[in-house]
């Protein structure tokens, strides 16, 4: 990269504004961005940072009630902002491309992908529809998608979410842009397939020369692909550095309590739980004066942060591009703080609650198909959960993880009781439910089995208020009957889950995401459940709320000794609290253990790329790179032997594809179901390579100038 | 695919069947009444008896339906009592001067409610946005007599442009339609525009039209190209069943100008007791209704993809 080279795209002192009834609200204030030819910039923070915002602002893309209200937004030396419209739509497409979070909902559902390829370059050059053909077959090759010519000639809907993605990159290249616009490109995806895109992004950014801006709300994934960092909180840039400098050394407490929120492979449910930043972020016509992070900030000084606005300021001894806005940022001493929250206890684990003894659930679907109709196979079974095999003991998290699709929900369904098992036991405090649905459960029953559901705002009735909704649910399962008992018990619940007592009488859409979870696991519970199931409790949520949700699950088990069965597909999160590990894939158990024994070799080849593909904000951790190939196999029609074998990269021969593989038992806990023997298996290095404290770099030199 | 086509048509067989079967018991399960209909209310009950017997009634129920419906299917619905000439002689040019009637105001409407909606819907909240809608909920409630009154007041006996009746007495003549047309037409299209409106509207919204417009494509291809076919596929459906609503709808219409149309048959019968005209004139609405479903749904298919191939 070369210094003297003009800046791709240059923001400078960029305010952007929504005008609603209330007025006008400032969405991004004062807002400096210079993106180098080559360079990559990550953009982070938490919803409503305004991160997309700049994005929109970049396209000149704002909707009727945005506008920008100062500064200018340079590319190649033009003002953006002083375009007319026509000299705009000549720029984006070819210039300027931009990728989307959801790729399904980004394409236009009947259009075949050829024609919404074929008009980028149609529109911005002057050639025959033949030559844009070839050119759009041949970035669909270049972003690795297999078969070309078929999907040339498929609709949107008939790939999977990662091709719909790939699909959405080659468009956003076709134009040979200048400029790629990332925002939350991966979020929508699994961890996989988002390993595959990660790695694509990169190899483009390297092949082509393209800048990019990558908007995300993941710390790890920024470190993985970007040069530069800009971390935004409630629409201003609180820091800014390269990776190195603010991943190493974050000077901003935002920053820093950004990290203390990620389950960092450091961090231990009991040694070092997470330490969720305090408060919520302030709405944008209630900024306080001074550092809009003040409120929240453990080392807030009145008189000094509430006073006049801060400006970035450079942080001497660093790199030269790291800059912080915070008035006391050489005061503070964030190596003196605890990298994590308290230490808590330990739990000691209890009696067997669950038993799952080789359950099966099988879906029937009919196929209607003329052929099947003449053939007479019209039923087929989907074989969403096979021969599971695993138990939970009181106190205990156990963790379900798999990529979607690989039966995890099912068998939360199934353990509901919303749907009957095929096959198999599921004993619950030594009675079998696996066939029982929850209209013949008793009340007990149903109250000692609970959820926890991944969408919060879906799962609470918007027209009750919060009190209504957590008093039906003490009073259904005959908690308590007598009303101002019932009352005492809400208000109990409530101090239990953090939240102010007074939100008995507010309705769902007064409350945020992360207070809508808080009511979540309030009603689940409500009724003092032996046992509860998280189905992907925080992964709607943004990190800093994730974390303290998560601590409050976690706070609420310990007092109450409850079981936990977490279902998720992060595995850093399932790292960090639970105690057993279940890997799921197409329906089958491939591997379980403790957690220590999940995270380390032997094991099994999926849970090996499972691994390598979780983004580790942690420069200093290291990774083994296993990249998976293809798609995940239908479940209609899943392989003969094996159900990786499809995938799998250390596929020994035929007898993957031909034959079950065997339930290998490594130790008393630990279970592997693979034809390679466990002696092979445990000849790999660890996937994630934790350096220790006396490893890393020692701490920075900061320079404190003299008064 | 094809799978579809043959259950959508057997289903439509099967409402044909069940229909025919409940208006058959409602008309000829009372034999005596058939017969007095037909021999008038002065027949005697031995004459009436007599009928029956000479015209096969004393059959059972069953059979009677069979032979009933195997008329009906060859086009033979019996003898208009009103009229002395069979059914079919009447119902057909009936028929066909309604069909007129609605091809004309297809021909008219269609085009431009999809305009008016697409425009409207194409800005939401903008000016034509909100002139269009006012507009069209205004016509739309004016109810059909009110707006033919209106009308015939202004056209034909202010103005003296237009002919106050549609009888076509002296052979077909084009001016006598447009009144016709016209009301239907100021009640109706306001439907199909607003319908347009707000499909548009969420199509704009969607984010496959910013990735159009971030595609930097001219502003009308992602209209013409992008927004209008997923646009379409909702007021498709709609459009398809106002074929159902003319049949019976435009009896108002007809009537007010003496339209000699299927709905003016229909009210004829109804009032005389004609029964075997009413049977005929349910069959054919039926059937109309059930036809207009199965284009529908059919063509829905095709403009959607996402069904199309799941």
């Amino acid at each position: 990269m070369n210094d003297q080279e003009q800046p791709v795209l240059d923001i400078k002192d960029l305010c952007i504004s929504y005008y609603t009834r209330a007025g006008e609200i400032p969405a991004v204030v004062d807002f400096s961005l210079t993106v180098k030819p080559g360079e990559t910039i990550g953009i982070v923070g938490e919803s409503g940072c305004g991160k997309s915002t700049v994005a929109m602002a970049i396209m000149q893309y704002m909707g009727s009630n945005g506008g920008i209200k100062s500064g200018s937004i340079k590319f190649k030396g033009r003002d953006m902002t002083q375009m007319s419209e026509e000299e705009l739509r000549k720029l984006r497409g070819s210039e300027i491309s931009m990728i989307y979070q959801e790729p399904f909902a980004a394409l236009n559902p009947s259009l075949l992908l050829k024609d919404q390829l074929m008009e980028v370059p149609l529109t911005h050059e002057d050639i025959t529809r033949d030559q844009a053909y070839e050119r759009a077959r041949e970035l669909l090759a270049n972003v690795k998608l297999p078969d070309p010519d078929r999907i040339m000639n498929s609709y949107p809907h008939q790939l999977s979410g990662g091709q719909q993605q790939r699909v959405v990159i080659a468009m956003g290249l076709l134009g040979n842009p200048a400029l790629l616009l990332l925002d939350e490109p991966t979020t929508a995806l699994d961890v996989t397939v988002e390993a595959g895109i990660v790695k694509l992004i990169a190899d483009i950014s390297r092949k082509f020369g393209t800048s990019q801006i990558y908007i995300s709300h993941n710390l790890g994934l920024i470190l993985e692909t970007c040069d530069r960092v800009f971390v935004m909180y409630s629409g201003e840039v609180v820091e800014e550095g390269t990776i190195d400098s603010l991943f190493t050394w974050p000077r901003h407490p935002y920053t820093h309590g950004l990290f203390g929120c990620i389950p960092l492979p450091t961090a231990d449910k009991n040694a070092a739980p997470l330490k969720p930043i305090r408060g919520q972020l302030p709405l944008p016509h209630e900024r306080p004066s001074g550092c809009y992070f003040g409120p929240r900030c453990d080392h807030f000084q009145a008189g000094r942060c509430d006073g006049d606005k801060l400006h970035m300021e450079h942080v001497t001894g660093s790199a030269e591009d790291h800059r912080v806005r915070c008035i006391r940022w050489q005061e503070i001493d964030h190596t003196k703080e605890a990298p994590g929250g308290e230490a808590k206890e330990a739990m000691e684990l209890g009696e067997n609650v669950l038993e799952v003894n080789h359950m099966k659930k099988y879906y029937d679907v009919i196929d209607t198909s003329f052929s099947a109709l003449i053939s007479g196979n019209r039923v087929k079974h989907v074989k969403a959960n096979e021969e599971l095999n695993f138990n939970a003991r009181e106190g205990e998290t156990v963790a379900i993880v798999g990529e979607s699709g690989c039966g995890k929900s099912t068998f939360a369904k199934v353990l509901m009781g919303l749907e009957g098992g095929t096959d198999g036991e599921i004993k619950h405090q030594g009675k079998d439910v696996s066939t029982t649905l929850v209209r013949d459960r008793s009340d007990k029953q149903i109250s000692s089995l609970q959820m926890v559901f991944q969408n919060p705002s879906d799962t609470l009735n918007p027209s009750q208020t919060i009190g209504n909704q957590i008093s039906r649910v003490i009073k259904k399962f005959g908690v308590a009957t007598d009303k101002e008992e019932i009352f005492d018990m809400v208000m109990k619940l409530l101090d239990t889950v953090k939240l102010p007592r007074d939100f008995y009488y507010r309705r769902p859409r007064q409350l945020s995401g992360g207070q809508k979870q808080r009511i979540g696991i309030a009603r689940a519970f409500a009724g003092n459940p032996s046992m509860v199931i998280a189905d992907e409790p925080v992964s709607a949520l943004d990190v800093s709320v994730a974390a303290a949700v998560t601590e409050l699950l976690m706070d609420i088990q310990r007092e109450n000794k409850t079981t936990l069965l977490f279902i998720s597909h992060d595995l850093s999160v399932v790292r960090y609290l639970s105690d057993r590990i279940v890997v799921m894939y197409l329906g089958h158990i491939m591997e379980r253990g403790t957690t220590e024994e999940i995270f380390e070799p032997p094991y099994h080849p999926y849970t090996e790329a499972l691994l390598s593909a979780v983004p580790i904000a942690d420069p200093e951790v290291t990774k083994r790179e296993i990249l998976l190939e293809g798609n995940l196999p239908s479940v209609m029609n899943p392989p003969k032997g094996c159900p990786f074998c499809t995938r799998c990269p250390r596929r020994i021969g035929d007898v993957c594809d031909n034959e079950m593989p065997p339930d290998r038992q490594v130790t008393d806990t630990h279970r592997i179901k693979c034809h390679i023997p466990i002696e092979e298996l445990r000849k790999v290095e660890p996937v994630i390579h934790v350096p220790s404290p006396e490893e890393r770099v020692g701490k920075p030199e900061i320079k404190v100038p003299t008064h | 695919m094809l799978i579809l086509i043959l259950r959508r048509l057997g289903s439509m067989v099967l409402i044909m069947l069940v229909v025919s079967i409940i208006l058959f018991a409602i008309f000829e399960t009372d034999k005596l009444s058939v017969a007095g209909k037909v021999l008038g209310p002065y027949s005697s009950l031995e004459q009436r008896e007599i009928w029956l017997e000479k015209n096969g009634y004393n059959q059972s129920f069953w059979t009677r339906y069979m032979i009933w419906a195997g008329n009906a299917m060859r086009g033979d619905f019996g003898q208009s009592l009103q009229l002395k000439v069979p059914v079919s002689e009447v119902l057909w040019p009936r028929l066909a001067n309604t069909g007129l009637l609605a091809l004309c105001l297809f021909a008219i409407m269609i085009p431009m409610s999809l305009c008016m909606g697409v425009l409207a819907g194409m800005k939401e909240g903008s000016f034509q946005d909100r002139a269009i809608t006012v507009f069209s909920v205004l016509t739309t409630s004016i109810p059909e007599f009110a707006s033919a009154t209106l009308l015939t007041a202004v056209f034909v006996f202010g103005l003296g442009w237009l002919p106050g009746t549609s009888s076509m007495t002296g052979g077909f003549n084009f001016t006598e339609l447009i009144l016709p047309v016209l009301v239907l037409l100021l009640y109706d299209f306001g439907y199909i525009t607003r319908m347009t409106r707000a499909s548009m509207a969420e199509v704009m919204n969607s984010q496959y039209i910013r990735t159009a417009v971030l595609k930097g494509l001219p502003y009308q291809r992602v209209i013409m190209r992008h927004a209008l076919r997923n646009a379409l596929i909702a007021p498709f459906t709609v459009i398809v069943l106002q074929l159902n609503w003319l049949l019976s709808g435009v009896i108002v219409v007809e009537v007010f100008f003496a339209y000699k149309g299927f709905g003016k048959l229909l009210l004829d019968a109804a009032l005389f007791g004609d029964i075997f005209v009413i049977e005929a004139c349910t069959l054919v609405a039926v059937f109309v209704a059930v036809a207009s479903q199965f284009i529908s749904d059919i063509g829905y298919t095709y403009l959607n993809p996402r069904i199309r191939f799941s």
